[in-house]
């Protein structure tokens, strides 16, 4: 996996390198690479990232020692605004790429990062799947109910009668349940952040990058472009009212039954994470060469 | 978001202006940067500016209580009455076609929350240090709030027709 972790030739990233074992703080600005967001003004994945730089900072985690990992659309742009070591992969792996990462190299911390699209949809099946395997990783998804870099599509998330263009009337599909999933599928973190409230975002990043095990951080970021109508969540979003449980049957019936815009940490359970640990090869590749001209 | 807690030191004060300040710098200079990408240079600069400016007062605080790092943010932050500072505008307030004026509107609307904010602040505060600097505070947003609306007098408000795009991402029937 090694092959993989390219490090980003960013303009922060001699800073960074002087950062490690420094006597001053890192700020969040030590975590961002100086390359300008190419995303709409106004779209929530502003704060996202600025949320991300701030729990690092607050981590106090070595720049080199994070990689952050994305599949394809407008948020997995990400990896590139950071100075940690990026990769930003193919549609819908990123948390493949990212189990591998952090199984080669369990001593880094491993944010995976995506829109509901790649997340959901194209990665949906990895998404279960990464839950169950509770590798140590954080996921945080940017969720905006549609795909914006393809301009406007229904995503998974997307409202059965949201009416546009290109689903008059609305998909008319029951929208995909991510936290439920998540939750049964065995993820130990589950929470859900806003990204109109960064400061509390970077809390919650902040306590799923410490908690052990695989830490989903659902993020309600508006797209202004194609849901302008989203800049209502503001007034609906509230901090839940009840303390985060270890007990998933609890935290599934809150998250079954509320509207949707309670934000904080819903389920932060004890399961063991998977440390599948790093084994010799048992064969070499001229090993493997002979078994074929066999 | 949590119940405005109100500062007992003229040191918890100040480490709260600052912290208003500088994420004022934090999201101006994104707004700024977001416009330069997106060719709105005019806006971009205005932004830049009101960034300058915002830096000015934070440094300007920093030197008046000696201090040569800001604060820890304390513990369960501090309470701001809504998601962020006061003196921060919102992520989703801006547009790419917008106009220096909707700039200033935006700037004034931070502002005047900012000012209301350290009148609530004087009004509760329960040390007569922290009221008199708390008015302090208050005063100098007022003089942000007039200058802002003196920039905006000389602004044209733009032409209904300004977020028409020829070439829009989005396309309505």
């Amino acid at each position: 996996m090694n092959d993989v972790v390219i490090p980003l030739a960013v303009p922060g990233a001699a800073a960074a390198a002087a950062c490690p074992g420094a006597a001053a703080a890192r700020t969040a600005a030590d975590y961002k690479s100086g390359y300008k967001p190419i995303w709409c003004p106004g779209c929530g994945d502003f704060t996202v990232l600025s949320s991300i730089t701030k729990a690092l900072a607050q981590l106090q985690l070595p720049p080199h020692e994070v990689a952050v990992v994305s599949g394809i659309g407008c948020s997995s742009r990400i990896p590139a605004y950071t100075t940690c070591y990026g990769f930003h992969g193919v549609h819908g792996r990123a948390l493949a790429a990212g189990t591998g990462l952090k199984v080669a190299r369990p001593e880094l911390t491993v944010l995976v990062a995506g829109g509901d699209g790649d997340g959901y949809s194209i990665g949906g099946n990895h998404f279960m799947h990464a839950c169950r395997r509770n590798v140590d990783l954080t996921y945080i998804v940017m969720d905006n109910h549609v795909y914006g870099m393809t301009k406007g599509q229904a995503s998974p998330t997307t409202e059965p009668d949201w009416d546009n263009k290109l689903s008059p009337g609305g998909p008319g599909i029951r929208s995909f349940h991510p936290l439920v999933i998540a939750l049964a599928a065995g993820a130990s973190f589950v929470a859900r952040a806003f990204s109109g409230d960064p400061n509390g975002t970077a809390e919650i990043i902040a306590q799923a990058i410490r908690h052990p095990g695989f830490a989903f951080v659902e993020i309600m970021s508006p797209c202004v472009t194609f849901r302008p109508e989203q800049k209502e969540w503001r007034q609906h979003v509230r901090p839940a009212p009840v303390e985060p449980t270890d007990d998933p049957a609890r935290a599934a019936r809150r998250i079954m039954t509320d509207d949707g815009f309670n934000i904080g940490v819903l389920y932060a359970g004890m399961r063991a994470p998977t440390h599948p640990g790093r084994r010799a090869p048992t064969h070499t590749p001229a090993d493997l060469e002979k078994e074929f001209e066999a | 978001m949590t119940a405005p807690t109100p500062p007992r030191t003229l040191e918890d004060l100040m480490t709260q202006a600052l912290a208003m300040e500088r994420d004022a710098v934090d999201r101006y200079t994104e707004f700024a940067d977001a416009m330069e990408v997106h060719n709105n240079a005019e806006v971009a600069a205005l932004f830049r500016t009101m960034a300058g400016y915002e830096r000015k007062h934070a440094e300007q605080i920093m030197a008046q209580m000696g201090w040569t790092q800001p604060p820890p943010v304390p513990a369960g932050g501090f309470g701001w009455p809504d998601f962020e500072a006061p003196e921060t505008v919102p992520v989703d307030e801006v547009h790419y076609l917008m106009r220096p004026w909707h700039a200033l509107q935006l700037a004034l609307l931070a502002e005047q929350r900012a000012e209301a904010f350290f009148a609530m602040l004087a009004k509760t505060a329960t040390s007569a240090v922290v009221r008199r600097a708390a008015e302090e505070m208050q005063r100098e947003e007022a003089e942000h709030v007039a200058l802002v609306r003196a920039w905006i007098e000389k602004v044209p408000e733009p032409d209904p027709s300004w977020a028409t795009d020829p070439d829009p991402p989005r396309y309505d029937e």
